[in-house]
């Protein structure tokens, strides 16, 4: 037995001696805090007195919240009732989830592309990690930047849309499908490999075939976070749908309870999904 | 899709029901495809089209010039800000976030009720988007980096607690189980169990979040006039793009900067 080490003052048994991770979290930890603390001293609030802001958010929740209604105008439907502009703001909905929905496709295609040529199993590890790296520096500009800087080149609206937010698509459906792929049985390679098939036979006949449920799946959860995306791309970059709408609205117009409005059709379609996305995340074990 | 289904049936039955199956869903998928391009007058080929113009005119527009570089250091100054925006908003959340989730992990829940107020609460803030969140506080507490910081709070606020409900299941739940055989109490259980066994996957959520937040930030500057998104709109409208690019150069090496440290971090504690 290795000696007992005791703690000299009080002469209890040290049970836990810290270890090198432990230490870690310790400074990271205390990083952390500080960089906290340092912010809360130094940002800029620009004169807002924070106690009658919070209050009157609370009261703007309560509106929000309580009294959500579209002005007819706001929505293009100049004198029509409260049902008129209800569809109307659906219409908008579906063209934010017409958006998001285009986006996930041109990205799925190209990070299956990429993914193939990405995963371990199916390539040399150069290549694999060029595509990577690649990957890693396009995900470092938010997905904002790159819709405006195609906005210059495309002009504001749905193309400029659409191609810059699937860049960080193709990020992420390439980490989630060459995981996918590298998950698969590598005997079935050889086997197919040994018996003279080609990389593309190998990919159409045991890759695609195998790992098509879990790339849906991963596709949808995708499609969930553009809808947030997309939402956050009406508002900021002119991408048209419902977050425009929201953007005007508390922008513009200073109506609480428009924005209330939106928000609520936004979190209802929000909620569907995400309702879905979890259980697809239970029936195949999926960890986003 | 039907292709992992193992089906009493024939070979040929079975090939010929998934070449259906595989037809049906392209043909749905094109059809959607059609009908959102339409209603967004979204033109594919065009798409494509744009990237390599696009592409062209980046290398010839965005390299930063002299007058850029002469702004570094107000950017500089102006990327801090968000840096510490981010950190901000992913620690006070972080600590707001850990109360709901032990209130709501099935391991820790004092009771249903407590448990199913916590995961509503966290269900309704994380499915607002963040750029919903910074039009709400804009109103109230004005362009200033404030609104920022709430919005990136409510945001963070939502997705972590969702993501230390299933640290705490997944990482405590055999200690507590343990430690509640032995007769520990509530507050004993969460100090020596919960804690120790779930703060260092706790903290690579937290630097997942600096991460992200960082890239929200930028997002939510644009929206309420602050931070480094603010400075890079200034540029953007005002057709300065060699500023602009060394705007979005910045938070590249930031970003990757941090997402380094992080990783690093990662394999130290995890």
């Amino acid at each position: 037995m290795t000696a007992v080490k005791r703690n000299l003052r009080t002469g209890r048994i040290i049970v836990k001696r810290p270890t090198a991770a432990k230490r870690w979290v310790n400074v990271v930890l205390l990083v952390l805090l500080a960089l906290t603390i340092w912010g809360f001293l130094t940002i800029e609030t620009k004169g807002t007195d924070l106690g009658k802001a919070t209050v009157d958010t609370i009261r703007y929740f309560g509106i929000m919240f309580g009294r959500p209604a579209g002005v007819d105008t706001h929505f293009g439907v100049s004198g029509a009732g409260s049902w008129g502009v209800f569809t109307a703001a659906l219409r908008l909905l579906l063209v934010t989830l017409a958006l998001a929905f285009l986006t996930t496709l041109v990205g799925a295609i190209i990070a299956l592309i990429l993914g193939l040529l990405a995963a371990r199993n199916l390539t040399n590890t150069r290549t694999s990690n060029i595509i990577k790296g690649f990957v890693a520096v396009i995900r470092a500009v938010p997905t904002v930047l790159w819709v405006l800087i195609f906005a210059i080149g495309a002009g504001l609206g749905a193309v400029a849309a659409v191609i810059g937010m699937s860049f960080h698509t193709v990020g992420y459906l390439l980490k989630a499908y060459s995981e996918s792929f590298e998950e698969l049985d590598e005997g079935v390679i050889d086997a197919l490999r040994a018996s003279g098939a080609s990389w593309l036979q190998i990919v159409f006949q045991a890759v695609l075939p195998s790992s098509a449920t879990y790339l849906l799946s991963w596709t949808f959860i995708r499609f969930e976070i553009n809808f947030a995306v997309a939402v956050a791309m009406g508002a900021a970059a002119g991408a048209g749908g419902i977050g425009f709408n929201l953007f005007m609205a508390a922008g513009y117009f200073f109506d609480i309870s428009e924005i209330g409005f939106i928000t609520y059709l936004i979190l209802a379609v929000a909620l569907i999904m995400e309702l879905v996305a979890t259980q697809l995340k239970k029936r195949y074990h999926i960890h986003d | 899709m039907s292709s992992l289904l193992i089906e009493k049936t024939s070979p040929t039955a079975y090939f010929r029901k998934q070449k259906l199956t595989l037809t049906l869903f392209l043909l749905g998928m094109i059809f959607v495809s059609w009908g959102a391009s339409v209603l967004t007058q979204f033109d594919l080929f065009d798409a494509f089209a744009a990237i390599p113009r696009v592409a062209a005119w980046m290398t010839a527009n965005l390299l930063p010039d002299a007058k850029a570089w002469s702004r570094l250091p107000r950017i500089l100054d102006k990327l801090w800000d968000t840096i510490l925006m981010s950190v901000m908003a992913s620690v006070a959340a972080s600590v707001v976030s850990f109360v709901f989730a032990i209130l709501g992990s099935v391991t820790t829940r004092p009771n249903g009720v407590f448990a199913f107020l916590a995961r509503t609460i966290a269900s309704i803030n994380r499915n607002i988007p963040v750029a919903a969140w910074a039009m709400i506080f804009l109103l109230s507490f004005g362009q200033s980096s404030f609104t920022g910081f709430l919005a990136l709070f409510f945001a963070t606020f939502g997705f972590l607690t969702r993501a230390f409900m299933e640290t705490i299941d997944e990482a405590s739940a055999s200690s507590v189980e343990a430690l509640r055989a032995a007769g520990a109490s509530y507050s004993q259980v969460i100090a020596q169990a919960v804690i120790p066994a779930s703060l260092p996957q706790m903290m690579s959520w937290v630097l997942y979040m600096v991460e992200t937040n960082i890239r929200s930030a930028t997002l939510v500057g644009l929206l309420t006039g602050s931070g480094i998104g603010f400075m890079f709109s200034v540029y953007y409208k005002s057709l300065q793009y060699r500023s602009a690019s060394l705007v979005v150069l910045s938070i590249v090496v930031v970003v990757l900067a941090i997402e380094l440290i992080s990783n690093a971090v990662r394999r130290v504690i995890l």
